[in-house]
């Protein structure tokens, strides 16, 4: 039955195929080869180590995502296993909350965070009324940091929630009948048991980190974070092999995290923003 | 089971945190319906940012909305298909092609509004129309629509189905009409469900390709973020707010699609009986 309907596969499958060529094989390919047409040929591809700013700037990107990553997994993983383990009035409520900002636009995240650390912000109203000293910090490296939680916590929690179900109670039990205490169970039973969700959702998280835009163009005016460099590149500077050869770069590293997450987690969940 | 110190811990951690999530979305709502943020709440309410808002960027709240119909319709048109091709087939070339069709969500949006630009920024007409757009979210949006169908679609017995129906007679358009898309409407939903919420909210392409004339609701919230007062902003904020909560209402009644096959029926009936504390 197979080889007879081939044909009609291929007419099914052709539409997608044309767009996809089109409008996205080769556009990138020409992306590819532009990057490697400006004066330094493809050795453009290389600035990130030869030139001291492109340097830093993916060290503070990979830094900041890395902190965010680490952040929001341990965040997630106390309210994700607590959610997905009891259940009481509300909570219900409390996923849908968790679960909510994960369709926010990156440019709408940096505004909430205006709205927490900005000058008008609650941070700076509470300091002020505490201490008599307005804390800004939306438009530093800790606003982006803040930002990056608030769109990361969302997607992750989800993910340890899903690997949360399918522990083995019976371990947990096993173990703590044996005498193990509470750290000793997180350490021994929860966290070997959580690995793979922890690895896959990390993954996805980093790299939602490093190609943020929204965020980034909402709050850090000064901050040179990767998209923020290759934007500039791009407008400012009009330099299209550099923003071609830099948003590849920053393509690859993406790529490289989500396709680790997903050898560890089989499908991937949603990554946007 | 009984509340332990640890259950209260991590409730308040818990509470904390969607603290965290809610309080900035609040002050921003409560922000763009009050005379005078700088003053507070006790300088009144009133409607009359909402108002300027709508005059100064009502279009591209509508061109937002045209486009994520348009992409639903292309997704639709394109992703169903695609999932019931890869499948069907399980071969190397069928994984090679997915791993292919997810990379515009790998390749940040900035670098494929670039390449976008680059090929075909030249066509002048289209350039500047709504449509290069739309084929940016398209891009975009259809991995979600292929993976939502093609998870049911692995999900229920579905070559099972075709070949009981090809023995009856249905041909191969017939089966996919009367048989594949019935039995995949929940995926389909979820997916479509996905695809409008995702197009309603892109920024990173959209900001990059949009043109004077063509901006769409996140580009004209960037835009008022940047050059409006905050109340104005805030309005704006929350006329999305508005727009995009029954979406997601809806995504997480219908967003995850379990459909029902014989063995998990059984193990949701045994589920009060087993050992999990939940």
């Amino acid at each position: 039955m197979l080889n007879r309907e081939n044909p009609y596969l291929i007419i099914l499958a052709l539409p997608t195929f044309i767009v996809f060529t089109a409008f996205f094989i080769l556009p990138i390919a020409k992306l590819v080869a532009i990057g490697g047409s400006g004066p330094n040929g493809m050795a453009e591809y290389l600035t990130f180590i030869t030139k001291a700013r492109y340097l830093e700037s993916l060290i503070s990107t990979v830094l900041l995502s890395a902190s965010v990553t680490l952040v929001a997994l341990l965040v997630a993983s106390i309210s994700g296993i607590f959610l997905e383990r009891n259940r009481f009035f509300g909570r219900s409520f409390l996923i849908s909350v968790l679960t909510f900002p994960l369709a926010f636009p990156g440019v709408v995240i940096g505004f909430l965070i205006i709205m927490i650390g900005g000058r008008q912000g609650i941070v700076g109203a509470v300091s002020n009324a505490l201490t008599g000293d307005r804390w800004v910090f939306a438009y530093s490296m800790m606003g982006l940091f803040v930002g990056y939680l608030y769109f990361s916590i969302p997607r992750v929690i989800l993910t340890i929630m899903a690997a949360t179900e399918k522990f083995d109670i019976a371990l947990e039990e096993a173990a703590r009948s044996l005498g193990a205490n509470r750290w000793q169970v997180i350490r021994d039973i929860i966290i070997p048991q959580l690995f793979p969700g922890l690895i896959a959702s990390g993954a996805i998280c980093f790299a939602t980190a490093m190609g943020a835009f929204g965020t980034a163009f909402t709050l850090a005016t000064n901050i040179d974070v990767l998209p923020m460099v290759i934007y500039t590149e791009f407008t400012l500077n009009a330099n299209m092999a550099t923003a071609a050869a830099l948003s590849l770069v920053l393509g690859l590293v993406t790529w490289i995290a989500l396709y680790i997450s997903r050898s560890f987690a089989g499908a991937g969940v949603a990554a946007a923003g | 089971m009984k509340r332990t110190r640890a259950f209260y811990f991590s409730l308040a951690f818990t509470l904390l945190v969607c603290a965290f999530l809610v309080i900035p979305i609040i002050m921003s709502m409560t922000a763009g319906v009050t005379v005078n943020y700088f003053q507070g709440v006790k300088s009144g309410l009133t409607l009359r940012w909402i108002i300027e808002v709508w005059e100064l960027y009502s279009e591209t709240i509508f061109l937002s909305l045209m486009i994520s119909i348009a992409c639903l319709a292309v997704t639709l048109v394109l992703g169903i298909p695609t999932a019931y091709v890869l499948a069907k087939k399980s071969g190397r070339v069928a994984r090679i092609i997915e791993e292919f069709l997810v990379l515009p969500i790998a390749i940040p949006g900035l670098a494929i509004a670039l390449a976008l630009i680059i090929m075909y920024g030249g066509f002048r007409d289209f350039r500047s129309s709504w449509g290069f757009i739309l084929v940016g979210h398209v891009l975009y949006t259809l991995p979600f629509m292929v993976r939502s169908v093609l998870a049911v679609l692995s999900s229920i017995d579905f070559k099972t189905l075709e070949e009981g129906a090809a023995s009856l007679g249905a041909g191969f358009w017939t089966r996919f009409f009367t048989v594949i898309l019935p039995n995949i409407r929940s995926g389909i939903l979820a997916g479509s469900l996905m695809v409008i919420t995702l197009s309603i909210g892109e920024f990173n392409l959209t900001w990059m390709m949009h043109t004077p004339l063509t901006k769409t609701l996140p580009v004209g919230l960037a835009d008022a973020y940047a050059s409006m007062r905050i109340e104005v902003g805030s309005a704006y904020t929350l006329i999305f707010f508005v727009m995009i909560l029954p979406l997601l209402a809806a995504m997480q009644a219908y967003g995850n699609p379990k459909p029902k096959n014989r063995k998990e029926i059984l193990t949701d009936k045994l589920k009060p009986l087993s050992l999990r504390n939940k």
